[in-house]
């Protein structure tokens, strides 16, 4: 059902809403840029509406708010182990299309890939999604390619201006925030043309993996792994235990993000690695999210969101990497 | 719902020594559990290691730790007397009755010959469940062969060729690396016999090429792979190969498939 309420109105739903909700939010950490005198826009809880950055594609995705950087997952004691104990509080959690189609992404890994976890299924079932229409596209973004500009699998649907705000919502906890408001007809709003076009290579195969273009975009590659950690699907972790400097009979075990393209990430006890190249690497990455990932759950992992490429500090560019295969292994 | 996550408290029942950095745990346990399937072990604070399962007992089972990385120095250091933290079994293991009745060949490098060695035991108990097991196992050196007590009761029941890669002047065992035996392996009938190799990489892709010398169809060949693995679920990541889970899928795969798997 879509309505139109004044600014102040949605105010008011947003603080009742907080009382149930956790919610998060792209917003501007001013100053937390990776470079001196520079922002970054990344989820983090909200309190108010205006909190929210609304113009800009976030640096960092959604993901956050269901997978933290930094996971406990239980503590030790010398003898128990204690299972780190989740909000009350439902969750809201806003973001765009591109995003909402790479939570299929997450849920596939994270749910369907083996037996259910534990940690992301609690958050996931607390979870309602607001979607944030797109009304130009974003830099690098190529979701229209990618089929991932539209989405109707939103609990809600908001756009804002200075005095209104216009929602869809199709959740029934959520529809009695709306009970008063007045009602109208109300479509998200998407992109239907992106600067950049992405065609996907059809006839990728294992051949494909001695394609020099690998080494040839990898050699430019320093192995920061900021490609892995602003994209919406990769879903990677590598365990990690810490004690605790003042008693070392306690500590915790945590999930970290791990980076395919940082050394380390394939290395087994005795120092074997199996990728030991960034070309190698690079290929590893590029063919999970459009060739393998799909293989095995059938469509492709990438959402076309286009942070990889804005975020690489060497400007390798994965769109014009994936066109160039398109070509060359048709 | 169950946590997968959250590690069991299991006894240390006894230590087998085989070299100065590679012993045996005996573990208690009871449940289901195959050769070749492997538990996430771990010391809290220290981390987990995936180990592969040695040995199949009653109530225990045997997992042949190598002191190699963080958490196995661990390990070590804090065996005695106590228990260590594991979850798991994980992967899919070997299927021994589809072994049954074929001409068995073994070939294992180092602790590789960890996770077949229920497959030897196995067949060193019930001879004649295969028309005939063969055992090539390399190690480094003599002073890095495992299992020692395990290869007199095999030498009884199988044809076991025991070999190290040097070994001082006046050592009177096999010299040579694995793949040396492979080319005059008495085989009577090919198409009725079935290779499992699992070792190093490089050992593994230089036998397996022994092996197709001898005509040997392909999906005659087991083979095992050893990869990273942070949560043995399918999560991590670490240990995928294109689309396959080596924690999921394998971590023993007939080399038809397996072969197809690059990193």
């Amino acid at each position: 059902m879509g309505y139109q309420i004044s600014r102040e109105t949605a105010n008011q739903i947003f603080a009742q809403l907080k009382e149930h909700y956790d919610i998060f939010a792209p917003k501007v950490f001013a100053g937390e840029g990776c470079f001196s005198d520079t922002d970054v826009i990344r989820y983090g809880k909200i309190n108010a509406l205006d909190e929210i950055e609304w113009e800009r594609r976030s640096e960092y995705s959604f993901k956050e708010a269901l997978l933290a950087v930094n996971e406990t997952l239980f503590y030790f004691t010398e003898e128990e182990t204690t299972v780190v104990s989740c909000s009350e509080k439902r969750l809201l959690i806003f973001l765009r299309s591109c995003d909402l189609h790479a939570l299929k992404r997450l849920d596939a890994i994270y749910l369907e890939n083996g037996p259910e976890d534990f940690y992301y299924r609690r958050l996931r079932e607390k979870a309602s999604f607001v979607l944030m229409g797109c009304s130009t596209t974003c830099e690098n973004g190529f979701c229209v390619s990618m089929g991932t500009n539209r989405c109707d699998s939103y609990a809600l649907y908001l756009k804002i201006s200075e005095e209104s705000v216009w929602a869809d919502c199709k959740s029934q906890d959520l529809l009695p925030y709306f009970e008063k408001a007045q009602t109208c007809e109300v479509q998200p709003e998407y992109v239907t043309e992106n600067a950049e076009k992405v065609t996907l290579p059809k006839n990728l195969s294992v051949d494909s993996f001695s394609n020099p273009i690998w080494e040839e975009y990898g050699s430019r590659c320093i192995g920061c792994g900021r490609c892995n950690f602003v994209c919406p699907t990769c879903t990677c972790f590598t365990m990690q235990d810490i004690l605790y400097r003042d008693n070392e009979n306690v500590g915790e075990r945590r999930r970290v993000w791990a980076s395919c393209q940082v050394d380390g990430y394939d290395e087994i006890a005795g120092g074997i690695e199996f990728r030991k190249t960034q070309g190698e690497r690079l290929r590893f990455k590029v063919m999970h999210k459009i060739y393998d990932f799909e293989k095995r759950f059938g469509y492709p992992m990438c959402v076309g969101c286009g942070r990889c490429d804005s975020v690489c500090p060497e400007y390798i560019s994965y769109t014009s990497l994936i066109n160039r295969l398109a070509k060359e292994e048709a | 719902m169950k946590n997968e996550y959250i590690p069991f408290p299991s006894q240390v029942k006894e230590i087998i020594r085989h070299t100065d950095i590679e012993y045996t745990f005996r573990m208690s346990f009871s449940g289901d559990v195959k050769p070749g399937q492997f538990f996430e072990v771990s010391i809290p604070k220290f981390g987990e290691a995936p180990i592969s399962v040695s040995g199949i007992g009653e109530d225990t089972v045997d997992l042949t730790i190598r002191k190699v990385g963080r958490v196995t120095n661990q390990i070590f250091e804090h065996y005695e007397g106590n228990s260590l933290l594991m979850r798991g079994p994980y992967g899919n293991g070997f299927d021994i009755a589809q072994f049954q009745g074929k001409e068995v060949v073994v070939i294992a490098g180092g602790t590789g010959l960890s996770p077949v060695k229920g497959i030897v035991d196995h067949f060193s108990k019930h001879p004649e469940d295969a028309v005939r097991t063969t055992l090539i196992a390399g190690f480094k050196s003599p002073q890095d062969v495992l299992f020692k007590e395990d290869f007199k009761d095999w030498e009884k029941t199988l044809n076991v060729i025991k070999t190290v890669d040097t070994a001082p002047e006046g050592y009177d065992g096999l010299t040579g690396m694995v793949t040396k035996y492979i080319p005059d392996l008495p085989l009577s009938d090919i198409p009725n016999t079935v290779f499992i190799t699992v070792g190093p990489p490089v050992m593994i892709q230089f036998t397996i090429q022994e092996i197709l010398k001898r005509k040997v169809p392909e999906e005659n060949i087991w083979i095992s792979h050893e990869r990273k693995m942070c949560c043995g679920l399918g999560k991590c990541g670490h240990c995928k190969m294109d689309s396959t889970y080596i924690c999921l899928d394998g971590p023993v795969f007939n080399y038809a498939k397996g072969k197809n798997l690059i990193d």
